[in-house]
């Protein structure tokens, strides 16, 4: 649907770390027994596999994060999202299983650099040395409920919810801006 | 500010991270229940000076609840576990009793 | 005088020099001054009044402990109380201006108080202005008011930014000392994630001005090393300006860094609060000199003995030419020693032991130095300075035995390990008579999450006091300094002070407490030191037991006939030295103060004139008031168009949550008090929940979407609540039911289209079959709206014709858009929840919060018929069986339509005869919304009355403002369109 827009339409901030909403992006919850074989069959069709707890497994656009014990949150391009619920749908029919879009439910952003970890960690109380490479963190940020994970070596990606998109940025450029370095004063 | 680790998701995490349930393993009473049985489990409450059970909501992560056993005195954790049981397993009965040899269980 | 000596001074760079004003006044300091130092060499010795009797007080310390010399500094926006000039750093441009006085620092009017202060002692307050009881209101408060206070308030919004940082670590260490430093470096080479915090800008601590070996080095250059190594661990972190505020549970440590301070405005946040998690926490937070109490101590130019030390080696100023120095200990002696290196003049040492030796007091004496044993300060002489002391012995009444002509007292009483943080989260201290001070009892530590010990304390914190035992204690490299002897408590001056020079020996310099303040308390019967810190304000503000502690509670013990570890100390709290409020809220300020929750259309809203009302986190549009017009004008304009023609409302914000699962209807029929497992697929029931209590909780339409899955509508502030509590019934309690939640409140937009023309608009936008057949009142569809996906439910809550749409959020803006096009010809106009509100109160609709206020249970409002029968059990229904929930004498609730159609007060009572048992008027009922209805042209209301819907016509009495009474018949709810014929076409 060409009307459709993110939160906050790509919106992009420079400070010692590049805040950018992420714009349009297909997000699906998955509840079901993580452990049945339909739903793994299933994540092989999306060409993804099933995430250890607090994982996230990608691949060729797609990923699978583990949200909770009974929970995968599956991305995809936001194009593909109603046909991705209604594979999962049909994949999972015989399972006790909730497949719905939430494409449009969050805001998604990124935060690019060097230094961007140091913006995540003004908001959110993560060790992020603790915090593996595929490792996805359910948390707050300031006060509201985020989820975040490296989507590459300097850049995080961070998922709220939308009504909240423009606090979330106006907390993440506060935190990158200019001279707050959490560099150890001379 | 308490951490506890969520047995749910295996994070240790802070308390601005969860909510708190109040007590734990109380048992529900509904229609057909005395008057006595209703008021103890929708008003009576231990809150005791040492070892408590309590429901805490892993509100800002998997969203999940768990159970907590800790000392409300010193704030010692003994151990957390999955809120689906209606009494506290055998393992954090045997760390209470490590560290509190004097407990006389969850009555 | 106090001047700025030619050479030395180890942390100023004389090539740098700055520009200050104090009080107006122009002065220089240099680039690694504090405040206190370039003020000191500036010969500004006089800074303040105090807080009660507005004396003249001048610099005593040099660090956190200075109780005098706090000032205003900055400017307009950037203007701050309660500076402590002598832990700011001084910076180009800094304006600075002294507190609590009146018209001047020079000449205070308030120094009356100094006169009168006899008038004035402990518990004066407490005392003189109980009675009569409107006078403290009219006479006392406001004379107070202006001569108290610390500072002044600043007038504009704060220019600087702030913000909080998380960290964790397996060691913080607190206090960038040699003790600290050593205890970090053995944890560091241990490959512990390592953090250390210095409050200062320097490392060191003491070492550096008072001089021993570490390692065979000179303490700079062996703490200069150490900062190289930690500096190269990747697993070490450095951190100076960096105060530990309060140590609380699990090892959570607040840490209050100054960034920004010293470059006001380039951009930097002023402070950061650090949120650290350590699993260990070292506290090296060193010790404080305690001052000596004697008459007189609180003359501008008595400063610490280390203090005075510190001023001439760090930043090469001289408190004075001439400095007497009094001591119950050795340590003072450096003083001396440092002084005579200076080639200033030290006329006496005066120390209180009978018998003094030992390789500093030789030195001294050596050096040609008279050293007094046995003798002390009668008093000292001078009012905005010293000008000599009067010596005495210390063992007599104060008879005065030479007079010594001095501009400078460096006093001694020993010192005492700063044992704050280790006291905040429950550590014990125990009493150490050799040094005569507390220190932590490592037997009784602070516990963290696994019961074991969190914190330890080394070095001089730990009662270490001198530089080779910190070490040891801190596990550090071996170290000489000179050999010490004993130390000897010394609580007051002569020890046989008689009433007037107890008069004057302050313990308290901030609050103006004094001897005879504490030993007055003790007589007047306070045996618990808490009620006597609070009767007589000794360590309360920002000294916080710092430099009056200890002398405090020997003075009390002293009266009141018991040993000091008996008497105890008062609490420590957190913060150890005051943190700004803008630390605290961090980046909490402004647009990002709290999370804002905008809908899809929140800009269009904001772009067409909405006026906002806050519903929870949401800001929805109360109205939308065009030009001209008033905002009472623009809500009845809204609801006249969509009762004739047709409004919209942006209704996104309804919570939204899918139930599906085999055993879904079974859960939900537990939830809502009637029925949702017998809904038909396709169709929509109105129904409730109440919690376990009885109480209506929230309501809303649900959906049956399909075979296995509902659609639970809640209200707006309820939707994160209502699924939380979905939850917790499904992992707590039927954890063996197979059912899945999902908040889908922020997947859609939604909107109502609503009044008669509704059905016009809806099939403009073309796409799917609207008509009253295909899609009947409370029935669902779903399909494709005008190119959009969509879901339309035919529901109302206004009584009209009535549909609401859910599509996706992302689509939201371009539907709402598409509506009002497609809605223009028909005069579509959008409306806001004031609208919303009385058109549902024209129809006798309840509002969760309005007719429910968490006491009121579904039968009260009517809604009965919302109660199944049928069912043996729903959340709520055990206690709705209770005798006093089924009970007719319960306020139920009714229509109320004043005799005049005037608007009835929101929330007003009505009255009933006679009077209850505290003389009130009794009352039978009271007012739960109330609106005009331009509908109906006069006020309508609802309201909970007594046996209300038995007493149908009667008139009830309003009290209100002013001696104003309403009267109001009882009338049926629903003022409009009784039949719902309107909604059903």
């Amino acid at each position: 649907m060409s009307d459709a827009v993110s939160a906050l339409e790509g919106r992009t901030s420079q400070g010692f770390a590049t805040v950018q909403e992420a714009g349009l992006q297909g997000m699906v919850s998955l509840r079901c027994d993580l452990a049945s074989k339909a739903l793994a069959k299933a994540l092989k069709e999306l060409g993804l596999s099933l995430p250890a707890q607090r994982r996230v497994v990608a691949a060729s656009g797609r990923s699978a994060l583990w949200m909770s014990p009974d929970e995968l949150l599956i991305l995809v391009p936001y194009a593909e999202a109603a046909a991705t619920v209604a594979a999962l749908e049909k994949a999972l029919v015989k399972e006790h299983a909730l497949v719905v879009d939430v494409s449009d439910a969050r805001a998604m952003f990124r935060v690019i650099g060097e230094k961007a970890e140091q913006v995540l960690t003004k908001l959110c109380p993560v060790d992020f040395d603790a915090l593996a490479a595929d490792e996805v963190r359910r948390t707050r940020a300031a006060q509201v409920a985020a989820a975040l994970w490296r989507s590459d070596k300097d850049t995080f990606s961070v998922v709220c919810f939308r009504s909240v998109a423009g606090y979330v940025m106006g907390a993440l450029e506060h935190s990158a801006r200019p001279g707050s370095e959490l560099v150890a004063p001379a | 500010m308490l951490t506890l680790t969520c047995p749910c998701c295996g994070m240790t995490v802070e308390e601005t991270e969860l909510a708190p349930g109040g007590e734990a393993h109380l048992k529900r009473f509904g229609p057909g229940s005395s008057d006595a049985e209703f008021e103890g489990y929708l008003f009576a409450r231990k809150n005791p000076r040492g070892v408590h059970f309590e429901r805490w909501r892993h509100a800002y992560g998997c969203g999940k609840w768990f159970l907590a056993a800790r000392c409300t005195a010193t704030l010692e954790v003994f151990g957390t576990y999955p809120a689906q049981t209606t009494e506290p397993p055998a393992s954090i009965v045997a760390a209470i009793k490590a560290r509190r040899p004097d407990w006389e269980g969850l009555k | 005088m106090s001047t700025r000596l030619a050479t030395g001074g180890r942390l100023i760079d004389r090539t740098k020099p700055l520009g200050f004003r104090f009080n107006g006044k122009r002065l220089k300091g240099f680039a690694g001054d504090t405040l206190a130092s370039a003020l000191l060499g500036a010969d500004q010795m006089l800074v303040g009044r105090s807080f009660k009797y507005h004396r003249p007080r001048g610099i005593i310390a040099s660090g956190v402990e200075e109780p005098n010399a706090l000032v205003g500094l900055g400017t307009g926006a950037r203007f701050e109380p309660d500076q402590r000039t002598t832990t700011t750093e001084l910076f180009d441009g800094a304006e600075t201006s002294s507190q609590n006085h009146w018209p001047s620092l020079e000449t205070d009017i308030g120094v009356l108080n100094n006169w009168a202060y006899r008038f004035l002692p402990a518990g004066f307050y407490y005392k003189t202005f109980m009675f009569p009881r409107a006078a403290w209101k009219h006479v006392f408060e406001p004379i107070v008011r202006q001569s108290a206070g610390l500072g002044k308030v600043p007038t504009e919004r704060d220019a600087d930014r702030y913000e909080h940082a998380y960290a964790f670590c397996d060691l913080l260490v607190v206090g960038g000392g040699v003790a600290g430093l050593s205890a970090a470096l053995e944890a560091g080479r241990a490959g512990k994630r390592v953090i250390v915090w210095e409050q200062t800008a320097h490392w060191g601590g003491r070492s550096p001005v008072d001089g021993g070996q570490i390692d065979g080095m000179a303490p700079e250059d062996w703490v200069a090393g150490v900062l190289e190594q930690l500096a190269a661990m990747p697993n070490g972190s450095l951190r100076a300006r960096c105060m530990a505020a309060g140590l609380y549970d699990h090892g959570y440590v607040l840490g209050y860094e100054s960034v920004g301070d010293a470059t006001p405005g380039d951009g930097r946040p002023r402070h950061r609060l650090w949120r650290v998690r350590a699993g260990q926490i070292v506290t090296a937070t060193g010790a404080i000199e305690r001052p000596l109490a004697f008459a007189g101590n609180d003359v501008p130019g008595v400063m610490l003995a280390s203090a005075v030390r510190d001023y001439v080696v760090n930043w090469a100023v001289s408190p004075g030419d001439r400095t007497v120095i009094v001591t119950n200990n050795d340590d003072a002696y450096r003083t001396a020693l440092v002084l005579l290196d200076a080639g200033l003049v030290v006329p006496a040492v005066l120390d209180a032991r009978e018998t003094p030796t030992g390789e500093l007091i030789e030195a001294v004496r050596a050096r040609g130095v008279r050293v007094l044993a046995g003798r002390g300060v009668a008093k000292v002489k001078g009012g905005k300075r010293v000008q000599g002391v009067q010596v005495c012995a210390q063992a007599g009444e104060g008879a005065v035995l030479e007079e010594i002509g001095c501009d400078c007292v460096a006093m001694s009483g020993g010192w005492s390990p700063v044992v704050h943080l280790w006291s905040h989260c429950g550590g014990k201290l125990l009493w150490d008579e050799a040094n005569a001070c507390f220190r932590p009892d490592p037997s009784r530590p602070p516990t963290g999450a696994d019961g074991a010990a969190m914190v330890r304390a080394v070095g001089a914190a730990n009662g270490a006091l001198r530089l080779p035992e910190a070490l040891a204690d801190a596990g550090g490299p071996p170290a000489v300094a000179a050999a010490e002897g004993p130390m000897a408590p010394v609580w007051v001056m002569p020890q046989g002070a008689p009433p007037a020079l107890r008069f004057k020996a302050f313990l308290d310099y901030q609050n103006d407490v004094k001897v005879s303040d504490v030993q007055l308390a003790a007589r007047e019967g306070y045996e618990s030191v808490e009620h006597t810190k609070r009767y007589t304000t000794l360590g309360m503000a920002t000294d916080q037991g710092k430099l009056s502690n200890i002398n405090g509670l020997a003075i009390l013990s002293d009266a009141l006939g018991q040993a000091i570890p008996v008497t105890g100390t008062t609490t420590f709290r957190p913060p150890y030295t005051p943190i700004s409020f803008g630390a605290i809220a961090g980046e909490a300020r402004g647009e990002i103060f709290q999370p804002l929750r905008r809908t899809p259309m929140h800009e269009w809203h904001e772009a067409n004139g909405a006026h906002w009302e806050p519903v929870g986190l949401w800001r929805r549009p109360y109205s939308y008031p065009r030009a001209g017009e008033g905002l009472r004008d623009a809500v009845n304009r809204e609801i006249s168009n969509t009762r004739n023609s047709l409004g919209m409302l942006d209704a996104s914000t309804l919570g939204k949550i899918v139930v599906k699962g085999p055993d879904a209807g079974k859960f939900l029929d537990m939830l809502y008090t009637n029925m949702m497992s017998t809904l038909p697929v396709g169709k929509c029931r109105y129904g409730l929940m109440c919690n376990e209590n009885g109480f209506l909780m929230d309501d809303g339409v649900v959906v049956r979407l399909s075979e296995d899955s509902w659609l639970c509508h809640t209200t707006s502030g309820g939707a994160d609540r209502i699924h939380g509590w979905m939850e917790d019934w499904l992992q707590c309690e039927w954890w063996d039911w197979k059912v899945y939640t999902a908040n889908l409140t922020e997947q859609f937009a939604q909107v109502a289209i609503v009044g008669p023309n509704a059905r016009k608009l809806l099939e403009k936008l073309g796409g799917m079959d609207v008509s009253k057949e295909a899609l009947p009142f409370m029935t669902w569809a779903e399909g494709e709206l005008g190119g959009f996906r969509a879901r339309i439910f035919r529901i109302s809550f206004s009584g009209e014709l009535s549909y609401e749409i859910a599509v996706p959020a992302s689509e939201g803006m371009a539907f709402w858009k598409a509506c009002l096009a497609a809605g223009e010809e028909f005069g579509a106009m959008p409306y806001g929840t004031e609208a919303l509100h009385v058109m549902r109160a024209e129809k006798g609709f309840i509002m969760i919060g309005d007719e429910s206020d968490g006491t009121v249970i579904p039968q009260d409002l009517g809604l009965g018929w919302a109660i199944s029968k049928k069912k043996e059990d729903y959340l709520g229904k055990r206690a709705q069986q209770r005798s006093f929930m089924d009970n007719p004498d319960r306020w139920q609730l009714v229509g109320l339509e004043t005799l005049d159609g005037s608007v009835l007060p929101d929330g007003v009572y009505a009255v009933a005869e006679g009077h209850n048992p505290n003389g009130q008027r009794n009352v039978q009922g009271r007012v739960t919304s109330t609106y005009f209805s331009p509908t109906l042209g006069k006020g309508i209301a609802m309201g909970l009355v007594h046996r209300g819907p038995d007493r149908m016509g009667e008139v009830l009495d309003f009290p209100a403002d002013a001696g104003k009474v309403f009267r109001a018949r009882i009338v049926d709810p629903v003022f409009y369109d009784k039949d719902g014929e309107k909604q059903n076409v």
